[in-house]
């Protein structure tokens, strides 16, 4: 199952005794399957980027910090480059303030310029594209970087706006009213990606 | 959060995150596109019945580079002679349709009152001799950050005194400080002469002294309040001299400060009278660091109020 | 006029009985002939017409917030037979002819005998005696003189008006209200809310000076002196001691210093902004027991009508005062009578008879037997309704009551024989 060169859709392994829409939550990518797909990811990057001339991984919080931090691991492990990785919090920028109470805003760190960097976006779910909109509002607000890039750790499907990520980690087909649950040893002190039916847990949208 | 209103509307929590994002906000201020789209749409008018460029036009920079529309009208009180009432005032402003007055008023419980007769959000800029929360929240989050210089995770005053010296009959800041520096943990001691003491002061959570000489030793912070030269007329204190002898903060008294200790100073200042000018430049003075901080917190407090559905 | 028979009242709460009003009076039930208006007292209480000696009028000059119309309408709906109408109008009643015309207007718009009060000092600016004898004298016949509003604060000019009345059985009013502790902006009794609110405080002492020194020159002169809306217990304890040296000096206390204190004002809401202001438990305590005892000697409503755009200003800036006239029995039944402190005689005396005797009404006060003047109201112990300011029907809106449940007693007003008020049953 391990990726070549182009990104190749995975799709999430159901347990034993589960069907599509049961009422029960289903693993879809365990500790080894994110490893693998972090591992791949990284050297995607530097490959469509020629290497880490000017690159920076820009992680989207919560989850997407963490994940932003695995990659700049991997490469400097395999490849010996040291890429700056920051954070961009995009909720100033979200398109949908007004419909929930004031939302905690989360912490914006830019560990070097961006203009004429080319940034990587990393978060750990694209759903409906809404949230890397608002990471490209933020990020034309600091500045006019080279290029920008998307990677994901599981693309969801479901868009509601013409986004698609360069670098994903796994496709999981899931129903709009399913939640995607990534959970990761730094935040949740467990690596694992699940999917819980309805009403389980507040959808958070990606 | 419908209103701000009273230093006292916020649990330590609420003041943490307000600090928190303050911090961010302080951000904005380098980058080259000093805008938030957070508050766009938005329409905050500064109802302003008494004057203060200051603290207006930090609100007004503070809503701008959050994209909200931001207005500015200077009502000159109205008093009973003049006919129109505060009512009709504020219920004509807010007619136009705007989301948030922040309202100033030389009268004290004046945004109290304008919230009940109104559907917007209501910010007290400074109400009389009453409350004035966004100073005690900037002169609060100046002081955290004075104290991660050296412990960088301080949250709490917990163990901290803060010394409030001056005027603290006629003090709005004085108010809004005791409430909020004692809702995060500190030890507040007030010192003033006896006429300048609030009645009722021993119900306030806060130590009462009249020596200041007494208290300085045991002070984190220092925060000297402004004494009008106008209050002599009233006869509160004989001369501005005995003033400043008893009662400023004067180069020996500054050397008696004990070490790591702070200076706060709300602005403006008279240098000469509660405050020297040695104690205004000196190093550790924040007084300086208030005055950078406006725009952050009001910033945090206008999201915080106007950036959700409620 | 049409006979009046009153079947069945308990006459001040000492027995049933029947009442044959005549022409104005008081009449042998037992001549009553066949044409005659009935009315049922089974179950209700009549006592004498009750006496104000502190209303505000505001006729001439703000007619906006107040008419003497109005304003006796207002009275007869709380028991009111009669009314002393404060001088603080535009223009300000310091002259014999500014005293005939309030007189004239109560007798052509009044639903209650309305009594000028004179100024003490011209303009009631404090530096003059305004022409208190011309007062006396003129058709209004003025008795009592009073700056209210304002205090008497030159010792000297107190002094001479003392004086000066004594020669035609005046009594002077006093506001006091030490300007010195206690200046135009003090709003909020000074003490722990006015520190915490940041409103200018009006200390107690600032009353109580001002009695202290007021009733040593009555001792001095040898006059009569009746102190305004006593609002504490500093106050009370002067008065107190002045009386046990038969110093000549009456004191009337408001129904809102019997029952509110200062807490009503924490929101800031200038409906409780009232001159003196609202006190803490402790005084109201002792305004009621000084009532009980006849230290205070009389409940005077203080009923201040204002416009609602003088009420809506931020605390410190709004006008002063509350409407009185409508609710004061009901406050002072729930305060008084309701908690044993006062017997329905009693407060006879203090709602009606001692205010006549003090503003000298011959025929006000009296008792209601044959050959007195008809001034009675019918009171209802047990009604209670919640009230609602929008009913009412003074001109004005700053009642403090609203929302509140209090007695609604008064069932019938009868002035001078003729029917003032009527609750519909």
């Amino acid at each position: 199952m391990s990726g070549t060169g182009a990104p190749q859709a995975q799709r999430g392994d159901r347990g034993p005794g589960t069907a599509v829409g049961s009422e029960v939550s289903r693993v879809v990518m365990d500790a080894e399957q994110i490893a693998r797909a972090c591992t791949r990811i990284a050297h995607q990057i530097l490959e469509a980027n020629r290497g880490a001339q000017g690159l920076v991984l820009m992680g989207i919080p919560t989850r997407g910090v963490p994940l932003a931090h695995r990659l700049a691991t991997v490469m400097d492990d395999v490849e010996a480059v040291r890429v700056p990785v920051g954070a961009l919090d995009v909720t100033m920028y979200r398109d949908d303030l007004r419909q929930h109470p004031t939302r905690p805003v989360g912490h914006t760190d830019l560990p070097v310029e961006v203009e004429g960097s080319t940034v990587v976006l990393v978060d750990d779910v694209l759903y409906s594209g809404r949230t890397v909109r608002a990471a490209l509002d933020a990020l034309g607000d600091l500045g006019r970087p080279r290029a920008v890039r998307l990677a994901v750790l599981v693309d969801r499907g479901h868009r509601e706006l013409p986004i698609r990520a360069d670098h994903i980690g796994s496709y999981v087909p899931t129903r709009s009213g399913e939640h995607v649950s990534v959970r990761l040893a730094e935040t949740d002190g467990v690596d694992q990606v699940s999917i819980e039916p309805v009403a389980q847990v507040a959808p958070e949208e990606a | 959060m419908r209103h701000l209103l009273s230093a006292a509307d916020l649990d330590r929590n609420q003041t943490t995150e307000i600090f928190d994002l303050a911090e961010e906000m302080s951000l904005v201020q380098g980058r080259p596109v000093k805008k938030l789209p957070a508050l766009r749409g938005r329409t905050v008018v500064n109802l302003f019945f008494e004057d203060s460029t200051r603290t207006r036009s930090s609100f007004e920079i503070a809503g701008k580079w959050l994209s909200a529309d931001v207005i500015n009208i200077s009502a000159k009180g109205s008093s009973v002679s003049k006919g129109e009432s505060l009512r009709d005032t504020v219920l004509t402003v807010a007619a136009m349709g705007v989301d948030a007055l922040v309202i100033r008023h030389h009268a004290s419980g004046a945004p109290w009152q304008a919230s009940r007769w109104i559907d917007a959000h209501v910010l007290n800029a400074g109400d009389g001799t009453h409350e004035h929360p966004t100073q005690a929240l900037l002169d609060a989050f100046t002081i955290r950050r004075h104290f991660r210089r050296t412990v960088p995770d301080q949250v709490s005053f917990d163990g901290k005194t803060v010394a409030i010296v001056g005027d603290i009959t006629h003090s709005r800041v004085a108010r809004s400080n005791v409430l909020l520096l004692t809702t995060l943990g500190a030890q507040v001691i007030v010192v003033a002469p006896p006429t300048l003491l609030p009645s009722g002061i021993d119900s306030w959570p806060v130590l009462v002294c009249t020596d200041l000489d007494q208290v300085l030793p045991h002070a984190d912070i220092v925060m000297m309040l402004r004494v009008q030269r106008e209050r002599m007329s009233g006869g509160y204190f004989p001369t501005p001299r005995e003033y400043t002898i008893g009662y400023g903060l004067t180069r020996p008294r500054l050397q008696a400060m004990k070490p790591g200790a702070a200076i706060c100073h709300p602005g403006p200042m008279n240098r000469g009278l509660e405050i020297s000018a040695d104690a205004a430049d000196a190093a550790n003075s924040l007084i300086l660091d208030q005055v950078a901080a406006g725009v952050s917190v009001r910033m945090s407090v206008l999201y915080e109020l106007l950036g959700g559905s409620e | 006029m049409t006979d009046l028979l009153i079947r069945g009242a308990d006459l001040n709460g000492r027995g049933r009985s029947d009442l044959l009003i005549r022409d104005g009076s008081f009449t042998d039930p037992s001549d009553a002939g066949g044409d005659l208006d009935r009315l049922d007292a089974d179950g209700l209480i009549a006592l004498p017409g009750l006496v104000d000696l502190h209303t505000h009028l505001r006729e001439p000059g703000r007619e906006d917030a107040e008419t003497v119309e109005s304003g006796t309408l207002a009275a007869a709906r709380g028991g009111f037979t009669a009314v002393l109408a404060m001088a603080n109008t535009t223009p300000v009643t310091d002259t014999a002819e500014a005293a005939a015309h309030v007189a004239t207007l109560g007798a052509r718009d009044g639903q209650a005998q309305v009594v000028p009060v004179g100024a003490v000092s011209k303009g009631l600016e404090g530096v003059e005696l305004a022409e208190l004898g011309l007062m006396a004298r003129c058709s209004a016949g003025v008795r009592v003189f009073s700056d209210d509003g304002h205090c008497v604060a030159d010792a000297r000019l107190m002094r001479r008006a003392l004086e000066y009345v004594r020669a035609f059985d005046g009594v002077v009013a006093q506001h006091a209200q030490d300007p010195q502790l206690a200046g135009a902006g003090a709003c909020c009794h000074e003490g722990e809310i006015s520190g915490k609110l940041g409103l200018p405080g009006w200390p107690a002492a600032a009353e109580a000076g001002v009695v202290a020194r007021d009733v040593q020159i009555a001792e001095l002169t040898r006059s009569r002196l009746h102190i305004c809306h006593v609002s504490c217990a500093e106050t009370v304890d002067v008065i107190r001691w002045a009386k046990q040296r038969n110093v000549n000096v009456t004191a009337e206390v408001a129904p809102h210093h019997l029952a509110l204190t200062t807490s009503e004002v924490l929101g800031y809401d200038p409906t409780y902004k009232v001159n003196p202001p609202l006190r803490p438990h402790e005084h109201v305590e002792a305004l009621r027991e000084a009532l009980a005892d006849g230290t205070i000697d009389a409940v005077a409503t203080d009923h201040a009508p204002h416009a609602r755009h003088d009420k809506e200003h931020a605390f410190a800036e709004a006008a002063f005062g509350m409407l009185g006239l409508e609710t004061a029995l009901g406050v002072v039944i729930q305060t008084m009578i309701d908690s044993g402190l006062l017997s329905w005689p009693e407060l006879a005396k203090r709602m009606s008879i001692m205010p006549a005797h003090i503003a000298r009404l011959s025929d006000q006060g009296r008792p209601l037997a044959i050959g007195e003047p008809a001034n009675v109201v019918l009171i209802d112990p047990a009604a209670r309704a919640v009230v609602d300011r929008d009913a009412s029907v003074s001109l004005s809106r700053n009642n403090p009551w609203h929302g509140r449940e209090l007695p609604d007693p008064v069932v019938a007003t009868i002035w001078a024989g003729r029917i003032t008020y009527q609750k519909e049953r």
